[in-house]
């Protein structure tokens, strides 16, 4: 996109959009370009972004005075860019140059807790863009003293750091620098004339960036990637050109093709779920996972594997029902453009990147989307696959049972019902940002958030996790309460996986529930029900589990009233 | 290319920067006859010159242009 689309987009009416977020920028240089670019992208994903532009250089005085404009707005995002031109002046007057990089990380970090204790945010930190003096020509990369020695110190010191800030992420422009170069991402005479160390040109790409962290936080992610396999996974046409004969290894082609699946594999390991759709039979298309030595992808790396002679909407639309996801979480990649275009014509909301007609830049293509942004990464994320593949084995079993509850027995389910505990703060936080559909009123925490929530007198927290013989599915569900007055409880979110829905759990969790309230005094809970586009499934769950309606989506029941439910899940008993 | 020609290519990215489509452009136009167009829309203006025509402008000519004339002199020296 152009910036004069994204400057145009800034003035169009936000009834479109879905969401609505704030934001501060503070910059060490000129800003102005820059805001609008983001504001400008935030409307073409249906984001309405009210953005404050704190003026040139007023970093120090919006993060210090008490009353400043920026601790009035307490946005929900707060945006830090300084640029790497202003870092050199500073480097120039310092006298201890091989301890730059540190003392630059501090000041950061000062700014971070400085705005941390005066208001609830996420920050965005912009990375530093890599411009060497030559002072030291190569020398300068064994030389501490050299400007180049610690503005790359720097972004690692970064990176370092933002392990331990949990709501401080980082928008990675210096990739920009490494993919268009200095010559497209800056024009020296500019930031003379008008203090702009970015050109327009690039403040798109970087607008992006920005807000597809944005969106990854807010929980709106890919979560599953469903692949073609002949001439996408690898060469040729396994029904015809046989097993021998496809292009898959180390030689001429295939190496495309090993690349792009060994990447593949990368992104299962990360917790994206692959899938196959493939036109074939069975047989024939499973043939070379099973057999050929030299695929990288086996079939213990895909979720569900379909191959028929049905048309691919219909397949992908199977299996997002048995995933349980939301077709906006899914990446179809196939190389026909017949495909393609069925797929994207019967699905609006699934991605199909137009993938190159060369093999050879599949890969790149692919990666130069970004699809696959997130804002968090936890254990459970490496073993999802397997976790699916267990779901397909119960969903086999279910079909030998007479009825529904025999076979819900026969599963052997247990479950924990605890308080968030640290070491499952990054685990709760992450389902927060993940669950759209069974999610009553739909809050995002972060892991900081949660981690506060735990401590927090007025709130009573529960985490639960479910197994079965099949497997264990770990912590699936989430449940804050917040103690409103002393006899009344308000269930101010609950939200649990999908993956675990018509096992009873939701019983077993409204159980808890109402234990933990009687435990705790109170005579009353309260629940609520807040409309989003995806949460439907739990628009009625308050009332078909017992509770009155007192006004619109809200809901109370009390506790002596209340009846237990009879599920067919164990409570695990307290470890020793 | 002829000055017309340039002027026309100039004219068009003028209605697009700001978002226009009856904006009227002349060689004598300077920054106060058109709404909008500040020291911020000024640099933008110049990137977008500067690829259409695969030129760059020097900063000099940047903050020393006039009016759009002296722009379009700049560009048929540049691309001769």
């Amino acid at each position: 996109m152009k910036f004069a689309e994204l400057e145009k987009n800034c003035k169009k009416s936000t009834d479109t959009c879905t969401d609505f977020y704030s934001l501060a920028i503070l910059g060490n240089c000129a800003t102005q370009h820059l805001a609008k670019a983001i504001k400008g992208y935030a409307y073409e994903e249906k984001i309405a972004l009210t953005v404050f532009d704190a003026d040139y250089n007023q970093i120090d005085a919006q993060v210090m005075d008490d009353s400043s404009e920026l601790y009035q707005m307490t946005p929900d995002f707060t945006l830090f860019w300084l640029c790497t031109e202003k870092l050199y002046e500073e480097f120039c007057q310092s006298t201890n140059r091989s301890d730059f990089a540190n003392q630059m990380i501090t000041s950061l970090e000062g700014y971070w807790n400085r705005v941390n204790q005066q208001y609830k945010t996420t920050i965005l930190q912009f990375n530093f863009i890599q411009n060497d003096d030559r002072v030291f020509g190569n020398y300068g990369n064994k030389t501490p003293d050299s400007f180049l020695f610690q503005i790359r110190k720097l972004n690692y010191l970064l990176m370092e750091k933002c392990i331990l800030y949990k709501n401080v992420f980082i928008i990675d422009i210096e990739y920009l620098q490494q993919i268009y170069g200095e010559d497209r991402i800056k024009d020296n005479k500019l930031y003379y004339i008008a203090k702009m160390p970015l050109s327009t040109r690039i403040l798109p790409e970087v607008a992006k960036q920005t807000i597809e962290v944005i969106k990854a936080i807010k929980g709106k992610m890919k979560k599953c990637v469903i692949l073609d396999l002949d001439h996408t996974l690898w060469g040729g046409v396994i029904g015809d050109d046989g097993l021998e004969n496809i292009q898959i290894g180390e030689l001429g082609i295939g190496h495309a093709f090993s690349e792009f699946q060994m990447w593949l594999k990368e992104l299962s390991k990360r917790g994206i779920i692959l899938a196959v759709c493939s036109k074939n039979e069975e047989a024939t298309a499973k043939e070379p996972f099973l057999k050929h030595p030299e695929m990288v992808l086996h079939l213990e790396d895909i979720a569900m594997f379909v191959a028929n002679w049905e048309d691919k909407a219909s397949n992908i639309k199977r299996i997002q029902e048995a995933l349980k996801i939301g077709m906006d979480s899914i990446v179809f990649l196939d190389d026909n453009p017949f495909e393609r275009n069925l797929v994207k014509s019967m699905i609006p909301d699934i991605t199909v990147p137009d993938l190159p007609e060369d093999p050879s830049q599949y890969l790149n293509y692919v990666k130069s989307l970004n699809l696959f942004e997130t804002a968090s990464y936890s254990e459970t994320d490496k073993n999802r696959t397997k976790q699916y593949q267990e779901e397909m084995g119960r969903v086999k079993l279910q079909k030998q049972f007479s009825s529904y509850a025999e076979y819900l027995e026969s599963l052997e389910m247990v479950a924990e019902a605890k308080p968030f505990d640290k070491f499952h703060f990054s685990r709760i936080a992450q389902l927060t940002q993940r669950s759209n559909q069974f999610n009553l009123r739909t809050i995002r925490y972060t892991e900081q958030e949660i981690e506060q929530l735990a401590k927090d007198k007025e709130h009573l927290t529960l985490y639960f996790t479910l197994k079965d013989k099949f497997g264990d599915y770990g912590l699936i569900a989430v449940v804050v309460m917040e103690k409103q007055s002393e006899n009344m409880l308000f269930i101010s979110e609950w939200l649990m996986s999908c993956r675990v829905l018509k096992r009873g759990m939701e019983e077993f969790i409204l159980d808890e529930i109402i234990r933990t309230a009687e435990e705790n005094g109170f005579d009353k809970v309260t629940g609520e029900y807040i409309y989003t586009p995806k949460n439907n499934m739990v628009s009625e769950l308050y009332k078909k589990m017992g509770f009155h309606e007192v006004e619109k989506d809200r809901y109370e029941v009390n506790v002596t009233e209340y009846e237990k439910h009879k599920t067919s899940i164990q409570k695990q008993e307290k470890e020793v | 290319m002829k000055r017309e020609e340039i002027l026309e290519k100039i004219k068009e990215i003028f209605r697009e920067e700001f978002d226009d489509e009856s904006l009227v452009i002349k060689e004598e136009t300077t920054a106060a006859d058109v709404e909008g167009w500040d020291s911020l829309k000024h640099i933008s203006l110049i990137e977008a010159i500067e690829d259409k025509f695969d030129i760059r402008f020097t900063m000099a000519e940047v903050s020393g242009m006039n009016n759009v004339g002296e722009m379009v002199s700049i560009i048929v020296e540049r691309i001769k």
